[in-house]
């Protein structure tokens, strides 16, 4: 999997997060997922979740603390496939 | 002398139909929503059969957002929020916006146990060691004002949102909890309703306390058989029903259809003292909260022209008509028109009384009765007390005025309301 094909598969999840007036093409690599997406903060651990079905990851505690934007998400992702 | 309360809106989730076209329809001409469910029979359930509303995937694309549908197996939820949706569209409100929300608004939106097949779900996830796997929204679905808080949230109601649980009393008791409430002045229109869950985790229960048919798995439009000589059992039920009571002064100022008026009524039990217990009534208490409810909404016993009971399909249905007969002083020929809605929809439990309850203010809208169905065998001791023209096997052309409603539920709790033809003043 590209690092391309890995962000779309992210965006593809976080899609379903968006409020509604937040657009899919308001993602971007540096899009932080509370404070510029504004998605709700209890829906992060369900992200994480589909991030580790998705990707046939675990992540750790400490990964979702580290979580905040779209940037950490692919490196947390990279890092656990052993791309980086 | 508190504020009027009107009904200005109706929605429902019912085995026979889903919607309150398709409810009305099938209520008119008999429709059986009772199917067998292969479900059960595969874990081996004496009764084979329920009624679970047919509620199509793309229908509920309308009523959430592709989030709010992510892992939600709760089916109460899903019933509560068709059902509590569309009476409030049906009573012209609107969706608060964004920011501020209706404080003039409230939800009282009862249920049994909610959210157990997610509970289910949950359980088996914990019990593996993955407790972390339950994602967010475990507690939303399965706590019991899950359905108050998914409806609040949708609408934007900031008066009371809450849920109340009384068993099978549960969606009339709601009624009169906003009525009260309405009544006081302290909201203009409160969403009440109930929902039940559908599924072999709530049927269960009943089915191992032998209190459900079993003998018509083949036929399963039969089974309900509501004051039948051959009535064995109720059938189990599930889904949801809503309506919005408003006092009539915000109806008038915002013009609304008025279905009809709540006149009044009353709760009690019969705390499991006499002849009460946690699963049978009490009939001197079935009988003063009928008696109460007459006396608080101002009418006489001899006014009241139709009667939905509580009537379930087991051999205790002659014990509520006697109770009704003593309660309204009125027996025979004088008797009023009674039905029960049970035979085609089953017993949904805690939405039982918000279902039925929808379907008797739909007989004011439509100035009909509607039929009872598989009581061509009347039970003789019903026969004793009522003339068998007063339970019509078919639906008859008739003006309501006013209603009797009444629902009993485990832990020997009652609820009677009064529904009254709201008349224009002249």
């Amino acid at each position: 999997m590209t690092k391309e094909e890995r962000y779309q598969k992210l965006r593809a999840i976080i899609q379903v997060y968006l409020p509604e007036d937040v657009s899919v093409d308001n993602i971007t690599m540096e899009s932080h997922f509370i404070n510029e997406l504004n998605i709700n903060s209890a829906n992060l651990v369900d992200i994480v979740l589909d991030v580790e079905d998705a990707f046939d990851i675990m992540l750790e505690n400490d990964d979702m603390d580290s979580m905040q934007t779209v940037t950490d998400a692919l490196s947390i992702i990279d890092a656990k496939l052993g791309n980086s | 002398m508190g504020k009027r309360v009107v009904i200005t809106g109706l929605g429902v989730c019912a085995p026979n139909g889903v919607g309150i076209a398709d409810f009305t329809q099938a209520l008119q001409n008999g429709k059986s929503g009772i199917r067998f469910q292969s479900k059960l029979k595969d874990l081996n359930f004496s009764c084979q059969i329920a009624g679970e509303p047919l509620v199509r995937d793309n229908l509920v694309n309308h009523y959430f957002t592709p989030l709010q549908l992510r892992g939600l197996n709760a089916s109460g939820i899903v019933f509560g929020v068709l059902a509590g949706t569309d009476a409030w569209k049906d009573a012209g409100l609107s969706i608060a916006s964004k920011e501020t929300p209706d404080w003039n608004a409230g939800v009282i939106f009862g249920t049994g146990i909610l959210g157990v097949d997610k509970l289910r779900e949950s359980i088996h996830q914990i019990d593996e060691g993955k407790v972390r796997r339950l994602g967010s929204t475990s507690v939303l679905q399965t706590m019991a004002s899950g359905i108050s808080a998914y409806l609040g949230g949708i609408l934007g109601c900031g008066n009371q949102v809450t849920t109340n649980s009384s068993a099978c009393t549960t969606g009339t008791e709601g009624i009169l909890m906003a009525y009260e409430r309405i009544s006081a002045g302290k909201a203009d229109y409160i969403l009440t309703g109930s929902c039940s869950d559908s599924g072999p985790y709530i049927w269960g229960g009943f089915d191992a306390m032998r209190i459900l048919p079993s003998n018509y798995n083949s036929n399963p439009a039969e089974a309900s058989r509501p004051m039948s000589a051959t009535a064995v059992g109720f059938v189990p039920g599930s889904g949801a029903g809503a309506m919005v009571l408003e006092s009539l002064e915000s109806a008038k100022r915002r013009g609304a259809t008025i279905y009809a008026e709540v006149l009044g009524g009353a709760q009690n039990s019969g705390g499991q003292r006499g002849e009460g217990s946690m699963t049978a009534p009490n009939s001197e208490a079935v009988q003063r909260c009928i008696v109460a409810a007459v006396k608080n909404s101002g009418v006489e016993s001899a006014a009241i022209d139709t009667i939905n009971g509580h009537l379930t399909a087991t051999a205790k249905d002659p014990v509520e008509i006697q109770n009704w007969c003593e309660a309204l002083q009125r027996s025979g020929h004088n008797f009023p028109y009674i039905n029960s809605f049970k035979g085609t929809i089953g017993h949904c439990l805690a939405a039982a009384g918000s279902i039925e309850c929808v379907g008797t203010i739909l007989q004011f809208k439509e100035n009909k009765v509607f039929g009872n169905v598989n009581c061509n065998d009347l039970h003789p001791d019903i026969e004793n007390l009522v003339a068998s023209a007063k339970i019509p096997h078919q639906t008859l052309d008739f003006q309501p005025n006013i209603t009797a409603k009444a629902s009993f539920g485990f832990g020997d709790v009652n609820a009677c309301v009064i529904f009254g033809r709201y008349k224009e003043p002249e």
